[in-house]
């Protein structure tokens, strides 16, 4: 049997969720009978490969740079996945919604002239930080912050034998 | 006694008891979040909808509705799990709730909700709406940022403590509780600073002051004690 194309990707997030998933400690092993990396921040491939079964996103879409990537990547992969609370409901980085995004960039940044105010070096800030499902279809939610490598393994194992992964109850909570 | 059926089963109510009442008693378990025993019932919420098999499958909120006899109710169905879930979904859209940064992480009757219901996502667009928070008491804090408008901080204030303070202002999705006629809740004449408010929120929005990400933990029913020893309001 081949093994299963997996890929993880970083967005508007803590990396609190990918340090989750290095968390699973010896079940990697488990994974990486069954499974490869195909693309990943902990991982050396520089574009997201064509051929990918799984991807597991962490992070808000916040910038152009998110967007434009997660509108790829949607095509690329066959089965998406939100992971954790930011990218399921927008969760922290969400927090600065409520207020103008020039607003924000000037507090934060620079008076004149912030970076992601427009295009440029930085990627442009995008009004307000989005969950993943507001831009793409999204195949399965994993809330939590970050979730917990009990949950992920829970959501991750029945993927690699060909399972549909159902989390319910405790596992679905937020936070 | 009024006999009625829940789900099939064959239960016995007092008059003027509600469906919810009723349901409890046959060990039958009805969501709630707006309803608190020991407060009279608002059915502000909508979380409890049960179905009214013989009144045209009628939806009504089972906490506050009185059972009459022979009715058959629908208190668990795929419909009502996708009903309540729904409400749900609109109850966290219209405000902001970051699980992660709040002082009822892990205690929080919404987010419990939201386990119980299997809500992985919520459907709906975020307003993500821009709200205030009053720090001016001495121990307490409002959030309105985690406000579900449930109304028990405004009952348990009038109905137990008599103080008054809470009510609502505006209207629709803008409605906020407020202290007296909207001063900060520190300058409250009516306040005597009880603290059932914050107990009885089932949620974040009403805190005690130096209680940091998921320390708060409520007792909402001290509500039930407290009463149990006088008449109920
Ligand atoms: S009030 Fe409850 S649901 Fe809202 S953010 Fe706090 S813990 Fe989450
Ligand atoms: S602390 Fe007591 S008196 Fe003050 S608003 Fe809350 S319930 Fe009312
Ligand atoms: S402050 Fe708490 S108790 Fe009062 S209406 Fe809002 S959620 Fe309900
Ligand atoms: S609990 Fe019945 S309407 Fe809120």
């Amino acid at each position: 049997m081949p093994k299963l194309r997996v890929a993880t990707v970083w967005f508007s997030g803590c990396s609190g969720c990918h340090m989750s998933f290095l968390d699973l400690d010896e079940r990697l092993l488990e994974f990486a009978e069954r499974a490869e990396l195909a693309f990943s921040p902990i991982a050396d491939v520089k574009e997201f490969p064509e051929d990918v079964d799984v991807v597991l996103i962490e992070g808000a879409v916040g910038n152009t740079e998110h967007l434009r990537e997660l509108l790829e990547i949607r095509k690329k992969a066959k089965i998406l996945v939100a992971l954790g609370d930011c990218a399921v409901t927008g969760n922290v980085p969400s927090m600065r919604n409520p207020l103008p995004r020039e607003e924000v960039l000037r507090a934060v940044y620079a008076k004149d002239d912030p970076p992601g105010l427009e295009e440029g070096e930085v990627p442009k800030l995008l009004p307000q930080a989005l969950p993943l499902h507001a831009v793409v279809r999204v195949d399965f939610f994993l809330p939590g912050c970050p979730p917990p490598a009990d949950r992920i393994w829970k959501f991750l194992r029945p993927l690699l034998f060909g399972e549909q992964p159902q989390l319910s109850g405790p596992d679905l909570k937020f936070g | 006694m009024i006999s009625l059926t829940i789900d099939g089963i064959r239960v016995q109510a007092e008059e003027g008891e509600t469906i919810l009442e009723a349901a409890k008693k046959a060990g039958i378990r009805i969501p709630t979040l707006c309803y608190l025993e020991g407060l009279s019932p608002r059915g502000a919420c909508r979380i409890c909808l049960v179905e009214v098999r013989n009144w045209g499958g009628r939806l009504v909120p089972s906490c506050a509705t009185p059972v009459q006899e022979g009715m058959e109710v629908v208190a668990n169905s795929p419909r009502l799990r996708e009903l309540r879930r729904t409400i749900l979904e609109m109850i966290f859209v219209e405000r902001n709730h970051i699980c992660a940064f709040c002082v009822s992480n892990g205690h929080c009757e919404l987010q419990d909700l939201a386990m119980e219901l299997g809500m992985d996502h919520v459907r709906f667009p975020y307003r993500w709406p821009l709200l205030p928070l009053d720090l001016s008491h001495e121990k307490y804090g409002i959030d309105h940022n985690r406000c579900v408008l449930c109304g028990r901080c405004v009952r348990a204030c009038a109905e137990v403590e008599g103080a008054m303070t809470w009510g609502f202002s505006g209207r629709g999705i803008f409605t906020l509780v407020e202290a007296d006629l909207g001063d900060p809740w520190g300058k409250s004449k009516t306040c005597t600073g009880c603290g059932k408010c914050v107990q009885a929120c089932p949620t974040g929005a009403l805190f005690e002051k130096g209680k940091a990400t998921s320390e708060q933990v409520k007792k909402p029913e001290i509500i039930m004690e407290v009463t149990e020893r006088r008449p109920r309001a």
